[in-house]
């Protein structure tokens, strides 16, 4: 009998902590998939954040940190820098690299640092209980925002993919999204992308993913499906935002 | 050499490639020497966005098992503080140059010892002490930086030299080891290599089992007690006999106190200085013994009165203690110290011990 489906070796056997209907364990799972499929298990270095997802080291066979909030992207920059022979990625929340740690993505991306980023953008805090995430949606109820995100005194959403995508420096900037089975297979692809340009030794890679959080957001697994789609979508729109120039420089200045 | 590039000459000699830093004012030669060096050498500099960011990008090079270390001055520390934090918990091994100036809040450039206190009771929020190295002159920067990667390596943890803006910006000549560039880190055994052939491995200081986090906390203050039985250094200059005083001082001051105490005993007064090199962890019990043997003690600081602490708890009420500082940049004189040793020395009673 021809075996047609196998778990990940890159993911350790065990129940997710994750709520029912979060897309973190699928994520995780995509990162996985591909690095087995790359055959780079044994030169990974993945740096976890703060926030739900700092079990991501618990999850992955491979040599893990674990970073302050926010930090991930210097940790990375340390690591890279010293063992370029390393595929070294960092997997972010909303609140760690959108928040407290704009200015360590921001100088990551722009040194051109060859690592990649997984930033997982649910709109929410999740693990602290809901509060209000620099990428919450106006009206966003959350508990920090009883009354919804007021854009007069909060802002509207930031954009982290096209803010990066604005530097010169960064080899591929791509938004894809956990709403649907299409998506997430597009979304594997693009996984397999970003590492193979680290592998390429190009500058920077960054995958957004559009992620959901239905205990915080109040909702069931699958009317959180629904209100990614039709919320998140408007403000975050999927697709390559950036990709390496058509003679190849490596995100370098020819 | 001024002190700076000797202190970032020395790293290299010691083995240390790979540098991150952020330019601060007294301290800025060193990444600028090294941003030179180290290309040529094979290793990397990288000029970070800010000493926050530093103080991580140290984190994730020491974790992969790299010879690392970064230096900063006052407010830079302060910023460095939470991957300190983090540094300490997780066990690696680096080495932060502190070029100590004038504070609180922006202060002034010139130097200080205003960081003691911080330095040697705890650079960052948790439970943890570190090693801290204090020289005294530019050849003490220099072993003092080599032996800071030793103990690094030796104990995982991180160390601080602590010098301040003359021990940085002064030029005095130097003896450097004969080797160009020292061994590499042995971290065979805990860093983040790849997996290869062997179980995955983690760098974390995250314990969220109480009973983990309270022997992991144990366990370290159980290595600093090592630390402390094996590595405490200091200076006990003219401290063989009884003292009718017994002058203290760490750093660049305690090199203008000796001058000072070398001219009282001139004058055939009983002086001595003490000094500690390790001011983390504090050579208490060999303070102690001296005072044991003192009529008075002077403590003299370039700050408000921080070391002033550990002197106190080294004497333990045996004896009175004076205080002299200057600080906001603000270096004693020689000569005004030595009047503070004739003024100490007027408050023994007459006709020696009572």
């Amino acid at each position: 009998m021809n075996k047609v489906f196998s778990y990940a070796d890159a993911l350790i056997r065990k129940p997710f902590h994750y709520c029912p209907g979060c897309t973190h364990g699928t994520i995780h799972r995509l990162i996985a998939e591909v690095i087995d499929e790359l055959g780079i298990r044994e030169r990974v270095v993945g740096i976890s954040p703060v926030g739900c997802a700092v079990f991501i080291l618990d999850y992955l066979r491979c040599d893990m940190f674990q970073a302050s909030h926010g930090r991930a992207p210097a940790v990375a920059t340390g690591a890279k820098r010293c063992r370029p022979d390393l595929v070294v990625f960092t997997y972010q929340g909303d609140g760690d690299l959108a928040a407290i740690g704009t200015s360590e993505i921001v100088h990551a991306a722009n040194r051109g640092e060859r690592i990649t980023v997984f930033f997982v953008n649910n709109a929410v805090y999740g693990m602290t209980g809901g509060q209000m995430a620099p990428t919450s949606v106006p009206g966003q109820r959350t508990t920090t925002t009883p009354h919804g995100r007021n854009t007069e005194t909060d802002g509207y959403p930031v954009n982290m993919s096209e803010m990066l995508a604005a530097l010169h420096t960064p080899a591929y900037i791509a938004r894809v999204s956990m709403h649907a089975p299409k998506e997430i297979i597009a979304a594997r692809h693009v996984v397999k992308k970003a590492f193979e340009h680290q592998l390429a030794g190009r500058c920077f890679s960054f995958v957004e993913f559009l992620s959901t959080c239905p205990t915080n957001w109040g909702m069931t697994p699958v009317e959180s499906l629904r209100w990614l789609e039709k919320e998140m979508l408007p403000y975050f729109p999927l697709g390559e935002i950036k990709v390496p120039p058509a003679d190849d420089t490596g995100g370098r200045m020819p | 050499m001024k002190g700076n590039e000797a202190i970032a000459e020395a790293a290299i000699r010691a083995g240390c490639l790979h540098f991150f830093g952020y330019p601060i004012t007294p301290q800025s030669e060193i990444p600028e020497y090294l941003s030179r060096r180290l290309p040529e050498l094979g290793g990397c500099y990288v000029q970070s966005e800010s000493e926050v960011a530093t103080s991580h990008m140290i984190y994730g090079a020491a974790g992969v098992g790299t010879k690392v270390m970064t230096s900063s001055s006052s407010p830079g520390i302060s910023l460095m503080a939470e991957g300190i934090s983090y540094l300490a918990g997780a066990e690696l091994p680096v080495v932060i140059v502190n070029i100590m100036r004038a504070g609180p809040g922006l202060g002034g450039i010139l130097p200080a010892q205003s960081d003691y206190a911080q330095t040697t009771r705890g650079m960052a929020h948790g439970d943890f002490r570190l090693i801290a190295l204090a020289p005294a002159s530019v050849q003490e920067a220099v072993d003092l930086t080599i032996l800071a990667f030793d103990l690094a390596e030796k104990y995982r943890t991180p160390v601080i030299l602590a010098g301040d803006g003359v021990i940085g910006q002064m030029m005095e000549p130097v003896v450097l080891p004969e080797a160009t560039v020292g061994p590499p880190l042995k971290a065979d055994d805990w860093a983040l290599t790849g997996c290869v052939g062997r179980k995955p491995r983690k760098v974390s200081s995250m314990f969220l089992d109480p009973d983990e986090l309270n022997a992991h906390n144990f366990k370290l203050k159980a290595r600093f007690a090592e630390i402390a039985r094996n590595e405490t250094r200091f200076e006990a200059y003219a401290c063989d006999e009884p003292l009718d005083l017994l002058v203290t001082s760490f750093g660049i001051s305690a090199r203008i106190c000796r001058s000072a105490v070398d001219a009282a005993r001139s004058e055939g007064l009983k002086v001595g200085l003490f000094r500690p090199i390790t001011i983390s962890p504090f050579p208490m019990d060999a303070l102690r013994e001296i005072i044991g043997r003192s009529q008075r003690v002077l403590d003299v600081e370039m700050n408000t009165g921080q070391m002033l602490h550990d002197v106190e708890m080294a004497a333990q009420g045996r004896c009175p203690i004076d205080f002299f500082g200057r600080c906001g940049g603000l270096i004693p004189s020689a000569e005004g110290i030595l009047e503070q040793i004739r003024a100490s020395l007027a408050q023994l009673p007459k006709g020696g011990v009572p």
